[in-house]
């Protein structure tokens, strides 16, 4: 069922999430994002923004949308203006669309996580509710996790000297709550949930549809699933 | 923070094709590529003293002692690129204290730790230890105050405590080989284990950097042989300077073949990432990597050192010629760094476009602080030369 990602069982048992000897309460928090329901409207990069303190620059992102466009004559148009912030708005006449969609971004919490595997210092590492993070008060600044993420979701804060990345807003799951991103998502095209917990709807999600994970050749074994993920996505 | 936005927004403007948000800054400039150069010329140079010392060629006597302190004088600063890029350079330690065993960067600390500590100021120490000994008793001054620490109390000269040092700084350089050849490697590895970036991510790029370092080093200790003996107005062995130029140029057929190798298996079979790459290297990198490092650094050279193994001309020509190809590698070497490190974040990981690199004259990145970084070890070897010069020694 699920493309070249791996199934939620051999998930649960990846080895991060080997650090505790009782595994069975413990979360396996992962996304599914759904891109027949995206609009492009750009709220959850925006609450996010908000939410986690991320400098308002166009050049520091936790999360942002893509706007795909894929011409009649093959070519294919990737923009993002501010991450999608404000609205995706399509600059190709209609005439000339074969089709076109938006691609919610994000850090893939990787159970094999490149950036895990290169920071020298231990200081972004994989939570026993396999969530990527990054402990600021450690970082050297090296940059060389941001080199090592396949999928460009990590930046420096120039303000904190420190590199950034979405923590699938770890302060509000702790909290029982849902990340900003998909708590404001108008069309719910981002479900969050336990990839252990088989009544959640992250489950359901991955159940009913054949989703993909990005850039699958990597073997990253990420938890942010796609459902219609198009060839034309990097 | 407001110029960094503005060099930032400049870049935007600047941006071809579509690259993620966050990739719109270069996170490594022109510190990054300073450090795989100066560490290379490190192994380069120390592989030379080994062919001397292990290999018997005895021929490159005149350069040993100047080879070793010229690695030397380079691994001293070779890690100060690295630590001043670092954003937060303060907690550097970390990397000794905590390391990453999964990290090629972490491992790196304490390979450099193991060539600097058990293999170069090992080496130099036993090789110098008797004419410590000697300067001390001759010497006045400051000189005399640092030969007579620098002996360790140890100041036997007699013929038994000779042969052993020279017995140790054997085993040493031999030990030493291998961990030059680690050195290099695994700076290689740094960049050949990133899998997201396929102008990196290839098998061959350890070997690569090792090869590359070596021809640097050599270069670099002929073109310093040759600046050292017109200082001192002594008379340059032809001998001497015709083997390093063989070796450079086997070297250098070596490096060069390697390179296309890479780029050959490329090219053959392109896969995802050939058509940005093949762009890449047609227009972005079309002045560094075609121009300056294939033809200037490599083609050039090769053809001149190459010419000369058929035909030797009149040592004056063949002076003038070693030293201009000995600086063309060195740029070459230089802008092959640049390539690799500048290149590969050229491009975007989303294989959909290119972002810019706006390099500044000041600041921790900029053009002015390269320059420091490169003028302080010749200051540094300048330095060591004065004080232990290698052409007073003993032999």
């Amino acid at each position: 069922m699920y493309a070249f990602a791996k199934p939620i069982e051999l998930l649960a048992q990846s080895k991060d999430t080997d650090l505790k000897e009782d595994k069975t309460d413990q979360s396996l928090w992962g996304m599914g994002v759904d891109l027949e329901s995206c609009i492009g409207c750009g709220k959850c990069a925006e609450a996010c923004k908000i939410e986690n303190n991320v400098p308002k620059e166009p050049f520091y992102f936790r999360t942002w949308v893509e706007q795909y466009t894929v011409k009649n004559d093959g070519e294919v148009k990737i923009e993002s203006p501010n991450g999608g912030i404000g609205g995706l708005k399509q600059s190709v006449p209609t005439e000339d669309i074969f089709k076109s969609f938006m691609v919610p971004k994000l850090c893939n919490h990787c159970s094999e996580a490149p950036c895990v595997q290169a920071c020298p210092v231990g200081a972004t590492f994989i939570s026993p509710d396999g969530v990527v993070l990054v402990d600021e008060s450690y970082c050297i600044g090296c940059s060389y996790c941001i080199q090592a993420c396949p999928y460009g979701a990590r930046y420096m804060n120039p303000y904190t000297k420190v590199v950034d990345k979405c923590t699938f807003c770890y302060h509000r799951i702790n909290d029982g709550l849902e990340p900003a991103c998909v708590e404001v998502c108008p069309t719910n095209a981002r479900i969050f949930g336990d990839l252990r917990d088989k009544k959640s709807d992250l489950v359901k999600f991955l159940q009913k549809n054949p989703t993909q994970v990005l850039k699958p050749h990597l073997n990253t074994s990420s938890r942010v699933f796609y459902n219609g993920l198009s060839s034309e996505v990097k | 923070m407001e110029q960094h936005f503005q060099h930032l927004f400049e870049a935007l403007s600047q941006v071809d094709g579509y690259i993620y948000p966050n990739e719109i800054d270069l996170h490594w400039g022109l510190m990054i590529v300073l450090y795989p150069y100066i560490t290379g010329l490190v192994a380069g140079a120390f592989i030379l003293a080994s062919l001397e010392r292990v290999f018997n060629i005895k021929v490159l006597k005149p350069t040993y002692g100047l080879a070793l302190l010229t690695a030397l004088a380079f691994l001293v600063v070779a890690t100060l690129p690295l630590v001043s890029h670092l954003q937060n350079p303060l907690r550097s330690y970390e990397i000794f204290m905590t390391p990453n065993p999964t990290s090629a960067m972490a491992i790196f600390g304490f390979v450099y730790l193991w060539y600097l500590m058990a293999v170069l100021l090992l080496e130099i120490w036993f090789d110098y230890r008797r004419d410590f000994v000697i300067w001390s008793k001759e010497s006045k001054g400051f000189k005399k105050i640092f030969y007579k620490i620098i002996t360790l109390g140890i100041n036997d000269t007699d013929e038994n405590s000779v042969k052993l040092d020279d017995k140790i700084g054997y085993f040493i350089t031999v030990l030493g080989i291998p961990s030059a050849f680690l050195l290099h490697g695994y700076v290689g590895f740094i960049f050949g284990s990133i899998k997201a970036n396929p102008w990196w991510s290839t098998v061959l790029m350890p070997v690569i950097f090792l090869f590359s370092a070596m021809v640097s080093g050599i270069a670099l200790v002929m073109v310093i042989y040759m600046v050292v003996s017109w200082i001192r107005k002594v008379k340059i062995d032809m001998d001497c300077l015709d083997t390093i130029a063989k070796y450079l140029f086997y070297i250098l057929i070596i490096d060069f073949t390697l390179e296309s190798l890479d780029q050959i298996h490329r090219i053959y079979e392109a896969e995802e990432s050939f058509d940005i790459i093949k762009v890449l290297v047609s227009g972005k990198l079309n002045i560094t990597l075609l121009f300056m490092q294939v033809i200037f650094g490599t083609i050039i050279p090769l053809s001149v050192i190459g010419f000369f193994q058929i035909y030797k001309p009149s040592e004056k020509i063949r002076k003038v010629s070693y030293f201009l190809t000995g600086i063309f590698v060195l740029i070459g070497i230089f802008f092959m760094r640049w390539n690799v490190v500048i290149g590969g974040q050229l491009f975007s990981k989303s294989l959909s476009g290119f972002t810019s690199f706006n390099a500044v004259y000041y600041g921790m990145e900029g053009y002015i602080m390269t320059a420091v970084w490169l003028i302080l070890p010749l200051l540094i070897l300048t330095f060591l030369l004065w004080l232990m010069p290698p052409w007073k020694k003993i032999s």
